[in-house]
């Protein structure tokens, strides 16, 4: 039996008296692509945001690499190695995409408190950052000023952003979100190769990426996991097709 | 001509202009002047200081007075026990100040940082536009603190027999004592360039574009946040011991909020996030109401609409439309 990187124990969430999230359990293990899918409003984002450390659960625990971390601020669970990106796209704006992903090497460098030195030619951070970018297709504009590029390349931005910190796990809330179907594949395909190597928890609409990239998949509606299972499982659980894959086939 | 050399054009002529200023308004027989540029350049340290919280970090600070009023009430105090032949009162070891500029300087930035350091301690818990309220009323609280401390009197302030000393320099000297607020205001924006250019820096500005991802990316902002606005208040309480000097005067007006709001209309008049621009801006302003206040005591009724249109059209201030950079945060 592989150790779970990451366990989540009946998480509770209420907003008055809906209860966003109706205890989640969830193991998550060393290297996998784990989806999360579940209809709109089903509470995918609310757990995730727990997850980070943006919200705080009412109920429940959450252990990451066995240790407690239930009450550990964003930035702490951050530099353990549970790094996020965002449904609604979050990058730094004005900075060139180099110098976001370079924000992001720095982070995990230390020397923040070095008050003297010009950064932005400072190779250590940019020669990393550079290579992030080359692997998600981005190398060409790096020069540009991340609020200029598109919709789909601000997304690919906000994953280098991700992997600059060489996390342990990453959550990922619908990196694909308002993405076409071209930009969309090259998406599954940098993250195909990573699948081993990083543990991800995918939040995702989109089906034929959900069946191409996870190794498991958990199933939410109102807030509670009806299912945890490979992805063939999932396709034939009566269940699930029920309540959201609709039962077509 | 491109960016930069327009650039490095503008900061050469506005330092080559700051340097001969005494030499040609002595000539011109306007010396008067030179005691007004002193205060001038003394406004624009404070300004710089609040550049680097407000245009790199995002923090907008309208107490920033209270440390140059901290500033300079330290020199007042200090030159105070001098002038009275007594001991400091909260001060064990009977000490009986200092007219000293090391020392009493050195003091001001000290206690303005340590203020900086509690005031910032509690109102960057807050964000937006609490922020901006809690640090206005620590501000006020101190104004109304130092109002009624009669020991060092009350509203009426400290009237300053000397300035401070320095060895070698006469700083009674309006033109010397000029040249040393020129040379501490360019060593303070030398270090403010470094800082905002620097790996600290970049967090800075990081946290200005969007906390939440610096957060993220693992960074407890809080404590960069801080320590920068502790800089900011060393920066505004070093212009208090100078404002102290040029003056002779150390009153609590210095801490009230519309001095704090000025210093605020000097860094947006000049263009924030710029290091430099604020300087522009403290000329521009403290020109405008010595030559405006001449003809009617409303003059912020002229200033009022120069604001609008810079805010509406110059998001780089007067700096910005000097060098035609329009500029971006990165
Ligand atoms: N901060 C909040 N305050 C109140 N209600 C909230 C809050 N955040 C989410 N909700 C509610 O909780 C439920 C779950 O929302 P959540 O955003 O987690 O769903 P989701 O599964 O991510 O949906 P989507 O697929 O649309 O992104 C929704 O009904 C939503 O309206
Ligand atoms: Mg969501």
């Amino acid at each position: 039996m592989v150790e779970s990187i990451l366990t989540v124990q009946n998480l509770v969430k209420s907003f008055g008296a809906l209860r966003a999230s109706d205890g989640i359990s969830l193991d998550v293990l060393p290297g996998e692509i784990h989806a999360l899918i579940g209809p709109n409003g089903a509470g995918k984002t609310t757990a995730v945001n727990q997850l980070s450390g943006e919200m705080q659960p009412d109920e429940g625990r959450i252990l990451f690499e066995g240790q407690d971390i239930t009450a550990f601020p964003v930035d702490k669970r951050a530099r353990l190695g549970l790094a996020r990106s965002y449904q609604i796209t979050s990058i730094f704006p004005n900075f060139t995409a180099l110098e976001n992903v370079a924000m992001a090497v720095q982070s995990t460098q230390g020397h923040n408190f070095r008050f003297w030195e010009n950064a932005k030619s400072d190779l250590s951070r940019t020669e990393p950052a550079l290579e992030v970018l080359n692997r998600v297709g981005l190398s060409d504009l790096a020069n540009t000023i991340a609020g200029g590029l598109a919709h789909g390349q601000q997304r690919q931005l906000e994953l280098a952003m991700g992997l600059a910190t060489r996390p342990k796990m990453l959550l990922l809330d619908e990196p694909m979100a308002g993405m076409g179907v071209e930009e969309s594949r090259r998406m599954t395909d940098i993250l195909l190769p990573l699948k081993g190597d990083l543990t991800i928890l995918l939040v995702e609409h989109d089906m034929d990426v959900v069946f191409a990239l996870a190794d498991r998949i958990t199933v939410l509606v109102l807030g509670k996991p009806i299912a945890t299972d490979t992805p063939q499982n999932i396709r034939n659980n009566e269940h699930v097709r029920a309540a959201y894959l609709g039962d077509t086939s | 001509m491109d960016k930069f050399n327009r650039k490095s054009i503008v900061l050469l002529v506005g330092l080559a202009l700051l340097l001969a200023l005494p030499p040609i308004t002595i000539a011109m027989e306007e010396a008067y002047f030179i005691s007004l540029f002193s205060r001038i350049m003394i406004y624009a340290l404070a300004a710089v200081s609040l550049d680097l919280i407000l245009g790199y970090a995002g923090m907008a600070s309208l107490g920033h007075g209270a440390f140059l009023g901290v500033g300079a009430y330290a020199v007042g105090i200090l030159a105070f026990h001098v002038t009275e032949e007594t001991a400091i009162p909260f001060l064990p070891g009977g000490w009986a100040g200092s007219i000293n500029a090391v020392i009493s300087w050195g003091s001001a930035i000290v206690v303005s940082s340590l203020f900086a350091l509690v005031i910032g301690a509690l109102s960057l818990r807050t964000s937006g536009v609490y922020f901006i309220m809690i640090t206005l009323a620590f501000a006020q609280m101190l104004f109304f603190f130092f109002v009624s401390l009669t020991t060092y009197g009350g509203e009426d302030g400290i009237n300053l027999d000397q300035r401070s000393q320095i060895p070698g320099l006469d700083l009674a000297d309006d033109a010397s004592f000029y040249y040393v607020c020129l040379a501490l205001l360019l060593a303070f924006v030398y270090i403010c360039y470094r800082i905002v250019n620097s790996r600290f820096g970049m967090v800075m500005r990081g946290c200005k574009q969007n906390e939440t991802r610096m957060r993220a990316l693992g960074y407890s902002t809080y404590r960069y946040k801080l320590i920068c606005f502790v800089i900011a208040g060393a920066g505004a309480g070093l212009a208090g011991a100078l404002i102290a000097n040029q003056s002779e005067f150390v009153g609590p007006g210095l801490m009230h909020w519309t001095r704090s709001g000025e210093v605020m209309i000097m860094v947006i008049l000049g263009g924030m996030g710029t290091i430099f621009g604020p300087i522009f801006g403290a000329v521009a302003l403290l020109l405008m109401e010595e030559v405006l206040a001449a003809y009617t005591e409303h003059w912020m009724i002229i200033l009022g609409p120069v604001l609008i249109f810079v805010v509406l059209f110059a998001r780089r201030g007067i700096y910005g439309f000097l060098t035609g950079d329009g500029g971006r945060d990165g």
